[in-house]
C-alpha cells in the first residue's frame, strides 16, 4: 500500500477534478435524455414514421436509436475524459 | 505456472490472429456440418457435435490457461487488452435470458419489452462515467475490497460481499437453468440431468484458472454466440427483403404485423381484448413501472459485481473505460437485433398460424408442443390431431386457428425460429450452441465473483490473514464447486419465471451497491458508518419488497397497507384483494408462485422486478444523514479518494502475492 502523495489537493488537481465532473454531468444529462425523456413521448412519436426504413419513429428510439447513441457517447467520453487527463497532466504514461 | 515475461507480451501481440483462426475454424465447423446434414446425418448427432464440440474448445482454453497465482486468478494478471476485455465483458453480460428470452419477451410484449433492451445497454453509459475506472485505478481485487478499504473494514467487507452473493446467486441460479432447458431440448436429455451437465461444463472453464481463464473462454464464446445469433435473421432477411443486415429490414415486418393486426380484427380472429398491438407502449407495464424496469437494469448493470470486476483486468485506467465502450459495442449488437428476431417470428406466426385451417398447421411446432411450450386450444400442440380435438372441444370454434387460442412460450421463438422458418437443421444446432455460450459464460463469471468474494474477501481478509497462496486459491476452488452445485440444485427444482429472478438481481444489486459506490467515489465526506448504515436500509428494504410481495403478499396486504397492482390496458386491480384475503390459503406463511396474490400486490403500484427503485434512495438519503451526522473522514482517506481519481500512478490497494 503506497501512501498519498502531498500534491493530492493542488490546485492542478482541483481544475482536473472540476473538468471531469462537468463532463460527468453533460453526458449524465444525455444518458437521462435518450434512457428517458424521449421515451415519455413515445406515443406521438410514433405518429412520425421513419422514411424507407418504415419504423414508427417512438418504437425505433427504444429499439435502435438510444442504443446507437449510449454506443457513440461511451467512445466519445472515452475520448473526451483522456483528454482531460492529459490536458493536467494526470494521464498514464503511454 | 507461466509469469510476465517476454512469452506473455508476444501472447497478447498474437491474440488478435489466435481468435481470428479461431472464428475461421468455427465457421468451417459449421459449414462442415451443413454438409453432413446434406449426406443425411440425423439431426440428433447434428446436436450432439455442435454442443459438445464447443463445450470441449471452451474446456480446452480453461485448461490452458490454468494458473497458480494469485493476480492472475483473481484479475488475469491485468494485461487483458480493451477490445479483448470488452468482448468477454459481451459474453459475460449476455445471459440466457439476453440470448434466449429477450427477443421471446419482445414477442411476446411488444414496445413494453424494449424497456428490457433500454436497460441492459444504457446501463453501461454509467459504469463508465460513474464507477468502472476509479474502481481499476483503486486496485482491488473484488468490489468488496473497495468497500472494505473505502469505508473502514469488516463490517463495509461483510455487508457487500452479502449483496454479492444475494444478487449473483439469484442470477447463476437462472443461467443453470437456461443451460438445462437448451441441453434438454437438443440433446434429449432429462431436465435434471442436463442441468448437471451444463454444470461440469461450466466448472471445466472457472475452477482451473480463475479470472485469466475465464476471460480467454469468454472471449471464444463470444465468438460463438454472436454468430449464432446474427445467422437466422440475416438469412430471413434476405430470403424476405433480399437485404441482409435484418436491423435495416424489419421495419417492414412492423409495418407489416401492424397491418395484419388490423385484419384479425376486423376478420374476428382477434378481440380488441386480446390483441396488444406490437407498437404500441404501455399494454403490459404501466408507465411507472415501464421507466421503473429501465432505471432497475441501468443502475443494476452498474452495480452488478460480476461485471464491475470485468474491468479490473484492464493493463490502465484509459484502457479501463475505452473498454467499457467496446462492450456496449459487441453486446449492442446483439440487441439491436433482438427487437428484428421477434419481428419477423410474429409476422410469420401471424401469417402461417393465425387464420389457418387447423389441418393446414405447419409440423414444425409439433416438436415443441410435445415439451409443453406451444398450446393450441389450452392442449399441448402435440399433433394435429391433439389441436383439432382441443379445439373441437371449445363451443363455437371455428375450426381455424384464433390468435386466442396460440399459447407460446417465450422462451421458444429464439430456438424455434430457424424451423419456423424452414431453415436447415444446422442453423438451429448453432443457435443452441450460442444459447449455451451465453448461459455458460455468464454462469463462469457469477461463479466467480461469488467464489473470490467467499475465498479472497471472507476466508483470506476476514477469517485467515495468514493463509498461503496455495491454501486461498484451493479455498477459491472448493467454494466455486460448493456454490456451484447448490445453484444447479436449485436450478433442477425449477423455480420458474427466468426474466424475474434476473429482474431481482438487478434491483438486490442496485439497492445494496450503487449508493456506497457512487458516494465512496464522488463524495468524499461519506463516512464508514453512513455507507455501512446505507447499504443495511437499501439493501434491506429491496429485500423486504420482494420477499413480501412474491412470498407473503397476504401479509403485505393485512399489515403493510400494500394494494394490488393494476391493469396498464385498463387501470383496474389485478386481484379483488376482498375476494383473495377471505379465500384460504391468502395467509399461508409462503405462497406459490401460482397463487394469486404472489408478486401481484405493491406500494405505489411498483412491481417487484423493480424493488430496487425503492431501495436505493434511501440508501443514498441514508448515507448523506448519517454521514453528515458524524465526523468527517480522516485527512488521508480523503487522499486516498483524490488518489483513485487521478489515473496517473500506482493503485492504492496493492496486493501482496
Amino acid at each position: 500500500m503506497n501512501s498519498p502523495t502531498n500534491s493530492t489537493t493542488s490546485d492542478n488537481d482541483k481544475a482536473h477534478w472540476d473538468k471531469t465532473t462537468r463532463l460527468m454531468f453533460t453526458h449524465l444529462g444525455l444518458w437521462f435524455f435518450f434512457g428517458y425523456v424521449v421515451h415519455m413521448f413515445v406515443v406521438p412519436l410514433n405518429k412520425i414514421t421513419i422514411p424507407i426504413l418504415n419504423f414508427p419513429l417512438g418504437f425505433y428510439m427504444a429499439a435502435q436509436g438510444s442504443l446507437i447513441a449510449f454506443v457513440v457517447m461511451l467512445f466519445m467520453f472515452a475520448k473526451q475524459q483522456n483528454a482531460i487527463d492529459r490536458e493536467f497532466g494526470v494521464a498514464e504514461d503511454e | 505456472m507461466t509469469t510476465a515475461t517476454g512469452g506473455s507480451s508476444d501472447f497478447i501481440k498474437n491474440l488478435g490472429r489466435m481468435y481470428a483462426t479461431y472464428t475461421g475454424g468455427f465457421l468451417a465447423f459449421i459449414i462442415l456440418l451443413a454438409i453432413l446434414e446434406q449426406v443425411g446425418v440425423p439431426n440428433r448427432i447434428l446436436g450432439y457435435l455442435f454442443v459438445g464440440f464447443t463445450i470441449v474448445v471452451y474446456a480446452v482454453i480453461g485448461v490452458m490457461s490454468r494458473t497458480a497465482e494469485v493476480s492472475e486468478y483473481y484479475v488475469a494478471g491485468r494485461r487483458v487488452p480493451a477490445l479483448y476485455n470488452g468482448m468477454a465483458t459481451g459474453a459475460d453480460w449476455m445471459s440466457a435470458a439476453s440470448f434466449v428470452g429477450m427477443a421471446g419477451t419482445l414477442f411476446l410484449l411488444g414496445y413494453d419489452g424494449l424497456a428490457w433492451v433500454l436497460g441492459w445497454t444504457g446501463g453501461f453509459v454509467l459504469v463508465s462515467i460513474l464507477i468502472g475506472p476509479y474502481l481499476r485505478k483503486f486496485g482491488a481485487y473484488t468490489v468488496p475490497d473497495f468497500m472494505a478499504f473505502r469505508f473502514g473494514g469488516n463490517v463495509a467487507r461483510g455487508m457487500a460481499v452479502l449483496v454479492l452473493v444475494c444478487c449473483s446467486f439469484t442470477y447463476v441460479t437462472a443461467q443453470i437453468f437456461g443451460t438445462g432447458i437448451i441441453a434438454s431440448r437438443f440433446l434429449g436429455m432429462q431436465f435434471e440431468v442436463a442441468v448437471f451437465a451444463g454444470l461440469a461444463g461450466i466448472l471445466l472453464c472457472s475452477m482451473l484458472g480463475g479470472m485469466r481463464a475465464v476471460t480467454w473462454t469468454q472471449i471464444a464464446q463470444y465468438i460463438v454466440l454472436i454468430i449464432a445469433y446474427l445467422t437466422p435473421i440475416v438469412i430471413l432477411s434476405t430470403k424476405q427483403y433480399g437485404i441482409p443486415i435484418p436491423q435495416l429490414t424489419y421495419g417492414n415486418a412492423i409495418a407489416e404485423i401492424t397491418a395484419r393486426e388490423g385484419a384479425m380484427l376486423a376478420s374476428g380472429l382477434a378481440t380488441a381484448g386480446n390483441l396488444k398491438p406490437h407498437i404500441q407502449p404501455f399494454l403490459n407495464y404501466t408507465p411507472l413501472n415501464f421507466f421503473g424496469i429501465v432505471v432497475c437494469m441501468m443502475i443494476g448493470t452498474a452495480s452488478l459485481p460480476h461485471i464491475l470486476m470485468r474491468y479490473f483486468t484492464t493493463p490502465t485506467v484509459r484502457e479501463a473505460r475505452q473498454s467499457v465502450a467496446w462492450s456496449l459495442l459487441f453486446i449492442f449488437l446483439l440487441y439491436f437485433s433482438a427487437p428484428a428476431y421477434a419481428a419477423f417470428s410474429k409476422l410469420e406466426v401471424y401469417t402461417n398460424i393465425i387464420g389457418r385451417d387447423l389441418t393446414q398447421v405447419r409440423p414444425w411446432m409439433f416438436s415443441w408442443g410435445e415439451l409443453g411450450l406451444i398450446q393450441i386450444c389450452g392442449k399441448n400442440a402435440a399433433s394435429i390431431d391433439a389441436i383439432v380435438a382441443a379445439c373441437k372441444a371449445i363451443a363455437g370454434h371455428p375450426g381455424v386457428v384464433r390468435l386466442q387460442d396460440f399459447v407460446i412460450n417465450t422462451d421458444v421463438i429464439v430456438l424455434s425460429t430457424p424451423e419456423i422458418a424452414g431453415l436447415p437443421y444446422v442453423i438451429s444446432g448453432l443457435v443452441a450452441a450460442g444459447g449455451l455460450a451465453a448461459a455458460l459464460s455468464t454462469a463462469d463469471g457469477l461463479l466467480l465473483a461469488i467464489a473470490n468474494a467467499l475465498s479472497h474477501d471472507v476466508y483470506y481478509k476476514m477469517v485467515d490473514p495468514s493463509a498461503p497462496t496455495v491454501r486461498r486459491l484451493l479455498v477459491a476452488r472448493i467454494l466455486l464447486l460448493v456454490v456451484a452445485v447448490a445453484s444447479a440444485y436449485t436450478a433442477s427444482t425449477r423455480p420458474g419465471d427466468i426474466l424475474a429472478m434476473v429482474g431481482w438481481a438487478f434491483s438486490l444489486a442496485m439497492a445494496g451497491n450503487f449508493p456506497a459506490l457512487i458516494m465512496g467515489v464522488w463524495w468524499k465526506r461519506t463516512t464508514a458508518a453512513g455507507a455501512v448504515w446505507g447499504m443495511i436500509a437499501g439493501f434491506g428494504l429491496c429485500v423486504f419488497y420482494l420477499v413480501v410481495t412474491r412470498y407473503f403478499p397476504g401479509a403485505g396486504v393485512a399489515y403493510f397497507g400494500m394494494s394490488s397492482l393494476t391493469n396498464p390496458a385498463t387501470g383496474a386491480p389485478l386481484v379483488d384483494l376482498a375476494k383473495a384475503m377471505a379465500a384460504p390459503g391468502a395467509m399461508d406463511s409462503w405462497v406459490l408462485v401460482s397463487h394469486p396474490l404472489a408478486s401481484k400486490v405493491g406500494w405505489f403500484g411498483l412491481t417487484n422486478i423493480a424493488a430496487g427503485l425503492l431501495g436505493m434512495p434511501v440508501g443514498f438519503l441514508v448515507i448523506y444523514v448519517v454521514s453528515l451526522m458524524g465526523k468527517e473522514p480522516s485527512k488521508e482517506m480523503q487522499a486516498y479518494v483524490d488518489e483513485i481519481r487521478k489515473p496517473r500512478g500506482r493503485t492504492v490497494l496493492q496486493e501482496k502475492t
